[in-house]
């Protein structure tokens, strides 16, 4: 900005212009989409394919939304509450984990701290796709597929968590401070909760933010363990759905208002945990 | 050295963290052994079978069997269709020895499922050989390979082909219906001089184009107890890709992808005027076309030569007895009365609109009604008669995924305007070809 600022006036307007139209172009490339979702949400079967894409037909959004609702017992709120107790739990056991993981390796000398601080980034390298199949094979050796378990405990991992933890961890929590508490006869338990998190608050909300998303859009380990349709995710239940759409036609409405129902925890998540966000990002890049 | 170390470390935290969720769920307990059962035996006691399909509603009619038959318990499991995630589910549970009992499995699914071992012989259960005559001819062989003492599934649906075609159109432009693929060629003609195109030529059903050259007796794949033989490039096979070059070329199809809003808009504002498509595509062009309700009629598919009565199929699925499955006998009770009982029949057609592949099962009372979307027509009674005289020989290959994705390729090529329809089947035989080879499944070179 302040190179912008600081050149000449022409310059600063072309540049202000090119920033907007970028801005811009990708601001339509993000909502065009979910606003097809949502227009295609407020039609009717029949008008869905027989109107334009992008302009209202008639408003039917709330007959959707009831015929959604009542479809197959209501299989599809279990599947938003599965989703929500899937991503909520797990986000926030992941980000305590990952907040105690990464304290730990940036606060404590101890042998092969950087060893398992590798090992840590190293697993951010690798994709959760890559380990489904793994986890899979592991979990049927317990008898522990096609379990809530079996999803849940996969999703409280976080490597990224960790180190996101760590690099905050030591820019935002002095040593002095923890020495002090140290002295003042706080157990090391006690000194991490009622001080060294409160510091890193903005970076715990970042994790949890990160941590949320990608539980909420997992979708290819709960494709691989889980058959049992009460205990799908909301992703994988539209999938569903979305396969038997040349079958039965009508479930075709409810895929597209179940996909735009599925959006707005996530929206609610960002915009109610925005500015700590924000904070954390930023802390995180300086260092 | 250092990054071997870290990986190390990686599987042994997985391997911890897994041992915490044995502890967690160990209740459940059980071996899951794959018993080799050929005897038919009932188990002593209650039994519990799981069963896994994607057909919307499976569960309110496995109720009806739970209600009646309290000692045999089923549960059903879903998820999403075949090639969207089921069949390789399937597979990984085969290898972790924990699939379910029962499992729903396309015909064009079922060869790959047999050459890797994942299926239950259930012939020595009586009453599953001696339901043969209950089921469409070629359903049988479908599920038994041709195999001598074998069946290794029930047959559950099928796809008769037909012609949808605009009724109205077709009056109003005094164009007779066509019986004969040559007169379907000539109307294609006719319709395009008015601005319409008689059909459209979809890239990726593959096994529509599949059931095309069933219909002309055409083979794509054979096994004598051997080897395979693929035979994509038959006579039958390239008589029907050169057919429908021939109106690719002069552009009296359309090209639209299929199963998308401008292929349901092309159906929908008039500009194509006849589907040849399965029994289940009734509903497809109700959805895709509402505004041109009433105005259609089924007929039968048009011929090779004027006075045959051949037809193809697109689609079905059966129910087979999955590899491991300890209670194979009261399995196979349940699939045959899934699969032929009139209570079944008939809601599976309510809740999924499923059509049987019993002799029986094609005149359930719900089948007798005329439609009113195709004028009050009662179509069903014309793809009971299609079902009938689809050829009983047609053999799918075991790695028909594979073969689709190659001839669509090719296919997308002809629609883009590069080679022909025959060149992709060509391409199509020594992928297909290849990919048994790699497999390790002996094949016919």
């Amino acid at each position: 900005m302040s190179q912008i600022s600081a050149g000449a006036p022409k310059e600063k307007l072309a540049s202000r212009t090119a920033a907007m139209i970028v801005m811009g172009v990708s601001t339509l490339y993000f909502l065009v989409p979910i606003w097809w979702l949502f227009i295609g949400s407020t039609k009717s079967r029949e008008q869905f394919s027989s109107t334009a894409g992008l302009w209202f037909a008639d408003f039917n959004l709330f007959t959707n939304i009831g015929d959604l609702f009542a479809y197959n017992d209501g299989v599809y709120l279990r599947w938003m509450l599965n989703s929500i107790i899937y991503a909520s739990f797990g986000a926030l056991l992941g980000t305590l984990f990952a907040a105690m993981c990464g304290y730990a390796l940036a606060k404590y000398r101890f042998p092969g701290r950087e060893l398992i601080f590798n090992t840590v980034l190293g697993g951010v390298l690798v994709p959760a796709t890559a380990l489904a199949l793994p986890l899979f094979l592991i979990f049927s050796q317990f008898n522990a597929t096609n379990t809530f378990w079996s999803v849940f405990l996969p999703s409280i991992v976080s490597p990224f968590g960790v180190y996101l933890a760590r690099i905050f961890a030591a820019a935002s929590v002095p040593d002095e401070l923890l020495e002090a508490a140290r002295l003042d006869g706080a157990g090391e338990v006690r000194t991490f909760f009622s001080v060294s998190r409160r510091l890193m608050t903005p970076a715990l909300v970042t994790i949890f933010l990160f941590q949320f998303v990608a539980i909420w859009n997992n979708f290819f380990l709960p494709l691989i363990m889980l058959r049992d349709q009460t205990l799908f995710p909301v992703t994988l239940g539209l999938y569903t759905w979305n396969s038997q759409v040349n079958q039965i036609p009508e479930i075709r409405t409810f895929v597209i208002i179940g996909a735009f129902l599925s959006i707005i925890p996530l929206i609610i998540a960002f915009l109610s945990l925005q500015r700590f966000w924000r904070g954390g990002l930023g802390a995180g890049s300086v260092k | 050295m250092h990054i071997k170390n870290s990986k190390r470390i990686v599987a042994l935290g997985v391997l911890a963290a897994i041992s915490l969720t044995g502890c967690a769920a160990g209740g459940s307990g059980g071996s899951a052994g794959g018993s080799d059962a050929a005897a038919c035996a009932p188990s002593d006691g209650k039994v519990e079978l799981s069963y896994t399909s994607w057909i919307p509603g499976i569960d309110k009619v496995v109720d009806i069997w739970n209600k009646e038959n309290p000692d045999i318990q089923v549960t059903v499991q879903t998820g999403p269709n075949g090639n969207g995630g089921t069949y390789k589910n399937f597979f990984n549970q085969l290898s972790a020895g924990n699939a379910p009992d029962l499992g729903q499995i396309e015909y064009d699914a079922l060869p790959n499922f047999r050459v890797q071992d994942g299926l239950t012989n259930i012939a020595s259960c009586k009453n599953v050989t001696e339901s043969k005559d209950d089921f469409i001819d070629w359903t049988w062989n479908q599920v038994t390979f041709g195999e001598k003492d074998s069946v290794y599934a029930i047959p559950q649906d099928t796809g008769p082909m037909a012609m949808y075609y605009r009724k109205d159109l077709f009056e109003k432009a005094g164009i007779a219906v066509p019986t004969t693929w040559d007169e379907y060629a000539e109307a294609a003609k006719t319709i395009r001089t008015q601005g319409g195109y008689i059909t459209n030529f979809p890239q990726n059903d593959v096994n529509w184009f599949a059931g095309l050259v069933w219909q002309a007796d055409g083979r794509w794949f054979s096994n004598d107890g051997d080897k395979w033989d693929v035979t994509l490039t038959s006579p039958e096979s390239e008589k029907v890709a050169d057919y429908w070059q021939g109106l690719i070329s002069t552009d009296l199809v359309s090209k639209v992808p299929a199963w998308t809003d401008e292929w349901n808009n092309a159906y929908n504002t008039g500009s194509d005027w006849t589907w040849i498509s399965a029994v289940w595509g009734a509903n497809s062009i109700s959805s895709g076309a509402p505004d041109t309700s009433g105005n259609w009629a089924v007929a039968p598919m048009p011929q090779w030569k004027a006075g045959e009565n051949k037809a193809g199929n697109w689609g079905g699925s059966s129910t087979a007895v999955l590899k491991g499955s300890k209670h194979p006998y009261e399995a196979a009770q349940f699939a045959l009365w899934l699969n032929t009982s009139d209570e079944a029949l008939t809601a599976l057609n309510k809740e999924a609109n499923l059509y049987p592949a019993t002799k029986a099962g094609l005149k359930l009372p719900v089948l007798g009604d005329g439609v009113d979307f195709y004028g009050g027509q009662k179509i069903y009674d014309t793809f009971a008669t299609a079902a009938n005289e689809t050829n009983s020989d047609f053999v799918w290959g075991p790695t028909m995924t594979q073969t689709y994705g190659d001839v669509a390729d090719g296919f997308g090529e002809v629609l883009g305007g590069t080679g022909t329809l025959t060149d992709a089947l060509k391409t199509g035989q020594k992928k297909t070809i290849d990919a048994l080879d790699a497999a390790a499944i002996p094949v016919n070179k």
